[in-house]
């Protein structure tokens, strides 16, 4: 499947459609969106890319392995789940920077918890489309 | 207390990273552990009084009663002791005897899991912390029975084992439970002192049964007392620690532990003393006709099992602390045969006991700790068994009038096969003439014979002086089981009375019986034809019943083909549903209360019917593919229109990567053809119609129940206040039902995983078997 028109698009469809991942993850906790869809949208980008270039090039785009997203999302997920126990408070309790940052907005466990969700999602859905896809080869 | 439990399991999770440094002769540190906490026991010894317990209290999931609750007083300071003590011999003994094994590091690692089990087990106040170390007895037990695991018999015995006991688990749990619901607390000491209304309730007689049935499988209580032969597959050391002071004893530390809220009542006594009695019986005349050392001290222990239950089942002062003291005497002598038995083995690669003889010429220490613990089984005086037997005689004498003669005649009985059966493996492997091939036997390493030695010298220690145990472990002991302040001393000598003739009676009795009865294979062949109705060959055969009804069942159902599993799936959710809505009378529309369709819905629905009839129609397996995400594109469209974005934003996604997934792996298949026979076809037809049907009659039904708004009112007023987020569905994700979000990103990793491993691990065509 190596069409121009599709490979053109897909250059700058990658960081678009990236951002736009991003963009839903961090209004998820306000507006439609979250660490699923934006994880979803992600892995979107890099199969489209990879459609277009294969999936070798994509591999190389990523550089690391796909898996290894898992670990480092799961992790991220459970460092946020078990961060109030530091502070003494029963696990998963919900803790928040007192002031909004600018452009993000409210920073808070919910949102590092997103993040892993996200990073996780993408790690899957990646491992398991191109290790079938590069299987077939 | 508690480093006491944790310091096993902990050394047994270090055995993996660390295992290699087990197999050097630094392993020898690992004794070191059981030595330690032995000594951290024995100072409790003068601690503990009749009133005095110490308690430490950890709390584990406190809303379900569940804590970490661990209590020691008397009865656990003898387990503690003898868990610990018998296990420092065992730990040392173990590393010589397995010393060529590659897989010691492994073998300790159970045996550190099993000791800390066993500890955590006769320290724990919490019922449900019983439960779980009683479960890690079992299991941890059945890696070390089956340590051998080449060789099929040893595997088949472990899992007999594993079996018989984890069902006595699932009893148990079931008293325990229904004992805790009746108390209303899951403490054990709580639990004590609610006896009265737990022996009034109408379920009591049911929380007996069942607690007794958990205490009959561990202890080997006939009819289950075959999994305790079978289990001498395992290697010597243990059988030695199995066998003498923990696993089997388990069931009689918790008959101990309960007696003071189940026991002193007619239900009790009677069913405890019939099962001991029995078994005891049965025991000993078994372990007559046996030729392998290991036989005879399987059966003997069966016995004292049995002698044990029947003691707890006449429940007078007199045998609560003939109890407390055979305990000690039996976990002393058995341990003590056990270990010879792993060294002459060693030594002359048979236990055949018509073989072996003589073995005094070249063992001579083996042979001094063989002929004690042999006495002290026997019951000679100035020994701790000695001191046992006349306790038994004391208990029986002075139960209840009208049984007492009955319940001495059979404790006589059993005493004296037993004091056969302990001289057949205590001194008949020494006797005689030393054939020629034993003659260039060497001694054994220094950590072989001297734990055994110093067991069997033990037990005369304490015989000519037995006030040592009476006093500090067997009174506290007994206070803890009978809940009152008993005051007694052990003594050597009696005077001329009738408990002294029943002795001698016992012991002359037993090495006549000793001499005349010579191990014959013979014999063996004889019992062995009355074994169709031996418990065991029942268990066999239950089992292979359930194993083949299981294999044609899962042949049935788990066939390996997606179609049949989705067929079957679906026929069964068609049975429950139409069930529930036959229950809930007829439906009806209410058309009232529907919303007026506006031509976007119908235009989405008329696009869903085209894209089914292409499906069903086409016959390229991609347009079928890409017909079906369009009527998943039209059903986002429709949660679009009905304001759900959260959903529908997910549902296009997902439906984009699922036709990316099919697209790759129909690359893969064959082309499209229609093989299915038109019986078939019809089938299907009709299934799928009457689903469709069905779940459409679910939703009109659905209209109808009068929705509880209550928890989305209160998603909808918490979500900002308790979780700063104004996107109900999102907080719920990440917040209010978080833990499920959790698991489920571990689901979906595994599953990633699970085809990653499938996919990219496959073995080359060369490397399969």
């Amino acid at each position: 499947m190596k069409s121009t028109i599709l490979q053109t698009a897909s250059r700058y469809l990658l960081p678009i459609l990236l951002l736009f991942s991003f963009f839903l993850l961090l209004r998820g906790h306000y507006f439609p969106g979250g660490g699923f869809v934006g994880g979803l949208v992600a892995s979107i980008a890099f199969v489209l890319h990879s459609f277009a270039h294969g999936t070798n090039e994509t591999m190389k785009i990523l550089r690391y392995k796909p898996l290894s997203l898992i670990p480092i999302g799961l992790g991220i997920s459970a460092f946020s789940m078990f961060m109030p126990a530091i502070f003494g408070l029963p696990v998963m309790t919900g803790l928040w920077l007192e002031h909004p940052i600018p452009v993000i907005g409210m920073i808070g466990t919910a949102l590092l918890f997103d993040i892993g969700i996200y990073l996780v999602v993408i790690g899957v859905v990646l491992t398991i489309l191109f290790t079938i896809s590069l299987s077939s080869d | 207390m508690l480093f006491t439990v944790l310091l096993g399991l902990i050394t047994s999770s270090l055995i993996v990273p660390f295992g290699r440094f087990v197999k050097t002769k630094w392993g020898i540190i690992l004794a070191f552990i059981p030595l330690l906490l032995f000594l951290y026991y024995l100072q409790y010894i003068p601690l503990i009084s009749w009133d005095k317990s110490y308690v430490q209290h950890i709390d584990w999931i406190p809303s379900l009663g569940v804590n970490f609750d661990l209590r020691l007083d008397g009865l656990s300071l003898l387990f503690s002791l003898l868990i610990t003590g018998i296990g420092t011999c065992i730990f040392f003994y173990a590393k010589s005897y397995l010393k060529n094994d590659p897989y010691i590091d492994r073998f300790f690692g159970y045996l550190c899991l099993f000791m800390s089990a066993m500890l955590g087990l006769v320290l724990s106040d919490n019922i449900f912390l019983l439960f779980t170390f009683w479960e890690l007895t079992s299991i941890s037990s059945f890696f070390l029975i089956g340590f051998n695991n080449d060789h099929a018999v040893s595997r088949k015995s472990a899992l007999t084992a594993l079996s018989v006991t984890g069902l006595g688990g699932f009893f148990l749990l079931a008293g325990l439970v229904l004992m805790g619901n009746i108390a209303q607390t899951y403490s054990i000491s709580e639990l004590a002192e609610k006896a009265q209304l737990i022996q009034d309730h109408e379920l009591f007689p049911y929380i007996l049964g069942l607690v007794i049935l958990g205490a009959m499988t561990k202890s080997a209580q006939f009819p289950f007392h075959f999994w305790l032969p079978g289990a001498m597959k395992a290697p010597t050391p243990v059988s030695a620690y199995l066998h003498s002071a923990t696993m089997v004893k388990a069931g009689i530390y918790l008959l101990a532990r309960f007696f003071p809220i189940l026991g002193s009542n007619p239900a009790w006594t009677y069913s405890l003393m019939i099962i001991g009695g029995i078994t005891m019986l049965y025991g000993a005349f078994h372990s007559l006709f046996r030729t392998d050392m290991k036989g005879v001290l399987a059966y003997s222990t069966i016995s004292a099992l049995g002698i044990l239950v029947f003691l707890l089942g006449i429940g007078t002062e007199d045998a609560i602390i003939a109890v407390a003291v055979f305990i000690v005497v039996h976990a002393l002598y058995k341990a003590t045969l056990f270990l010879i038995t792993g060294i002459i083995d060693h030594a002359t690669h048979t236990r055949d006991l018509s073989v072996l003889q003589g073995l005094r010429k070249v063992l001579l220490p083996v042979a001094i700790a063989g002929f004690l613990a042999a006495l002290s089984s026997a019951g000679v005086p100035l020994t701790l068994g000695f001191i046992g037997k006349d306790l038994i005689y004391e208990a029986t004498l002075h139960s209840e009038q009208h049984v007492a003669i009955y319940l001495t005649v059979a404790a006589v009985i059993t005493n004296i096969l037993l004091v056969s059966a302990g001289f057949m493996a205590g001194i008949k492997p020494f006797m005689g003439t030393l054939p020629e091939k034993f003659e260039k036997i060497n001694m054994p390493a220094k950590s072989l014979w001297i734990p055994p030695l110093i067991l069997a010298l033990l037990g005369v220690l304490f015989g000519c002086f037995p006030h040592i145990i009476g006093d500090w472990i067997a009174q506290p002991t007994v206070n803890s089981i009978m809940k009152v302040k008993t005051d007694f001393h052990l003594q050597i000598w009696h005077g001329f009375n009738l408990v002294l003739l029943l002795s001698a009676l016992t012991i002359i009795l037993g090495t006549i019986l000793y001499f005349i009865n010579k191990p014959n294979p013979r014999k063996l062949q004889w019992i062995e034809r009355l074994n169709f109705i031996a418990p065991l060959t029942i268990f066999q055969k239950a089992y292979q019943r359930i194993y083949n009804f299981s294999t044609s069942y899962s042949n049935y159902f788990h066939n390996g083909y997606l179609r049949s599993y989705l067929l079957k799936i679906i026929i069964f959710a068609e049975v429950l549903l139409a069930y529930q809505l036959y229950l809930g009378g007829p439906l009806h529309i209410n058309w009232d209360l529907l919303s007026a369709i506006s031509v976007y819905e119908v235009v989405t629905v008329l696009i869903v019917f085209g894209a089914v009839a292409l499906t069903l129609s086409t016959a390229s397996r991609l347009t079928a593919v890409v017909a079906t995400s369009v009527i998943g594109y039209g059903i986002c469209l429709l949660f679009v229109f009905y304001s759900a974005p959260d959903l529908a934003m997910t549902q296009f996604t997902i439906d984009t990567l699922t036709v990316v997934l099919f697209v790759l792996v129909l690359f893969k298949l064959p082309p499209f053809l229609n093989l299915a026979k038109k019986r078939i076809l019809i089938r299907d037809v009709v299934v799928a119609i009457v689903f469709g049907m069905i779940l459409s009659m679910v939703a009109i039904r659905v209209l109808h129940v009068p929705t509880h708004i209550a928890i989305s009112e209160f998603y909808g007023k918490n979500a900002y206040l308790l979780a700063k987020g104004r996107n109900v569905v999102n907080v719920l994700l990440v917040d209010f039902r978080g833990f499920d979000t959790m698991f489920e990103i571990i689901v979906l990793s595994i599953a990633a995983l699970g085809v990653y491993s499938l996919l990219k691990l496959r073995l080359k065509s060369s490397e399969k078997e």
